[in-house]
């Protein structure tokens, strides 16, 4: 569980993040949802460490990591995955070699434990066929998932996505959608998504955080959110034709509850033994 | 002054939490077949060209017919290990290697991936930069020993050729008055540049913000940049030390 309190950030005299705070719990995908420069990126560089808050205090499992020790930090740290918006991978490495990196700088692994996890962590998302292509030889979805595959690597307990789904083609973007939504569930991990797809609102939203000019507007479920009464949520919504017709829809027939209690009855995972 | 207190910085990152030796020998050995090994054609040519072209001007100034022809070799020697090898070897790595690494490390900070180092936990400085300082530190002598050596060949062979003056004046002149303590000072100035081309440029690219653009951008600065740091620490240590 990640626990966020009161989190300011500022840019030259200019207020991003404006005292937000929250629980992100474990095991269910948590999302920042916002428009374009609400500053979510900025919150979820704030809660990995990659930018240091103004104010606010963040902690991991009831260990602070905001002005703390280093050790402590680096300790948090390396048990948290990222996916990058744009994958990250690095780009002299293979897609094997960019999935072992973790492996070899952050645990003592062997060479053959190592391979086993690599094979395994592949597999998982997919791309056991990919492991000797380089990033430059492979697709923007494919690379999501190796990032995907690098985050979970070293049984990463953290997992943080920043617009998992963006530049992907619709069936793609589901797709990383529910791989993300299955191994949150799968290892229980507390896993933060920034997002302002509504499809992946739809698809995956445990909890969600709806930002608004550096403000938390609004908290809750994808089961809720169609009901809200924020306008400024309900503005971002049905900013899309499509929302706006299933809005229709939905005062005609009635039928956008039901939208939510499809998108809600999802059948729980099994659980499975971490590897 | 703020951008030397950030570069005094920089360079402070790079040695606090640093990575395990063995990944650090693994790192600098990969960085010193880039700078290094993959400099050697661009150094081999420039400097048996410098040589031969040294040697062709002196003979074409040196009409005195009382200054024997040997003369020449002397003077290639000297301008050779004092200042050519070292210097213009510096000045053509500060256009490769330097903007090499301003290019590569400028392009990993706006795809992200020295954020995807920082946020595993490792001192991306350390991991990527501080593998390029050491190597070039190894690499660079060398390759201006590699030089000194082309380049009084290329003197030689030149001299030769042209007619300027016979194999054995040549010689003759290379051995007369030789200063070990040249080749030790051309050593230690391959050493300042080798610092301040690797970890000027690694400054730069590692701090990129924007797009390709910046990058682009980074990479001429860092190369002139170091071209300026270089001549400045040229006239510093010549000063000094001679």
């Amino acid at each position: 569980m990640i626990e966020i309190h009161n989190i300011q950030k500022s840019f030259n005299g200019v207020k991003v993040l404006n005292g937000i705070s929250g629980i992100f719990e474990s095991g269910r995908t948590n999302l920042l949802l916002g428009a374009s420069g609400t500053g979510k990126s900025v919150l979820l560089q704030c809660i990995v460490g990659l930018i240091k808050p103004d104010l606010g205090s963040i902690t991991y499992d009831g260990k602070v990591f905001t002005n703390n020790k280093l050790d402590l930090k680096q300790e948090i740290r390396r048990k948290i995955g990222m996916l990058f918006q744009g994958s990250a991978l690095f780009d002299s490495m293979n897609v094997e070699e960019n999935v072992e990196f973790p492996l070899r700088m952050l645990t003592k692994m062997g060479r053959e434990e190592r391979r086993e996890r690599v094979e395994f962590c592949l597999k998982r998302v997919g791309l056991e066929n990919a492991g000797k292509k380089m990033p430059s030889e492979i697709s923007g979805g494919m690379k999501k998932r190796v990032g995907i595959a690098r985050a979970i690597a070293p049984n990463s307990r953290y997992l943080f996505c920043d617009e998992p789904n963006s530049g992907l083609d619709p069936l793609t973007a589901i797709k990383i959608d529910e791989l993300i939504y299955e191994l949150t569930k799968e290892y229980d991990i507390t896993t933060v998504i920034v997002t302002h797809d509504m499809n992946s609102v739809m698809e995956i939203g445990d909890n969600i955080m709806f930002l608004h000019k550096g403000n938390k507007l609004w908290e809750g479920g994808r089961e809720e959110i169609m009901d809200t009464s924020v306008p400024e949520l309900k503005e971002f919504i049905f900013a899309s034709s499509l929302m706006r017709a299933a809005k229709k829809v939905d005062e005609e027939l009635g039928s956008l509850d039901e939208l939510s209690t499809i998108q809600t009855n999802r059948e729980p995972e099994e659980e499975k033994p971490q590897e | 002054m703020k951008t030397l207190g950030s570069y005094l910085l920089f360079l402070n990152t790079l040695i606090r939490r640093g990575e395990s030796f063995r990944i650090l020998f693994n790192r600098t050995m990969d960085e010193a077949i880039l700078i290094g090994i993959n400099s050697v054609f661009i150094v081999g040519i420039v400097s048996t060209f410098i040589g031969a072209v040294t040697c062709v001007q002196i003979s074409y100034n040196l009409t005195n017919a009382l200054i024997p022809r040997s003369t020449i070799g002397f003077m290639v020697r000297e301008m050779t290990i004092l200042e050519l090898a070292p210097t213009i070897t510096s000045i053509v790595l500060a256009g490769k290697v330097g903007s090499n690494i301003a290019g590569g490390l400028g392009t990993m900070r706006i795809t992200e991936q020295i954020d995807a180092l920082e946020v595993m936990g490792i001192n991306s400085a350390s991991y990527l930069v501080l593998p390029k300082i050491i190597a070039s530190l190894l690499m660079f002598p060398l390759l201006v020993i590699l030089a000194m050596t082309l380049s009084i060949l290329g003197g030689y062979v030149a001299g030769s050729l042209s007619g300027a003056l016979s194999a054995q004046e040549y010689v003759e002149g290379l051995r007369s008055e030789f200063i070990p303590y040249n080749i030790v000072f051309a050593l230690i100035k391959s050493f300042v540049f080798a610092f301040l081309i690797s970890s000027i440029s690694s400054y730069l690219g590692y701090n990129t913000k924007g797009g390709a653009l910046e990058v682009g951008a980074a990479s001429t600065k860092a190369v002139t940049n170091s071209i300026i740091a270089v001549l400045i620490a040229d006239f510093v240590c010549a000063y000094v030390l001679l």
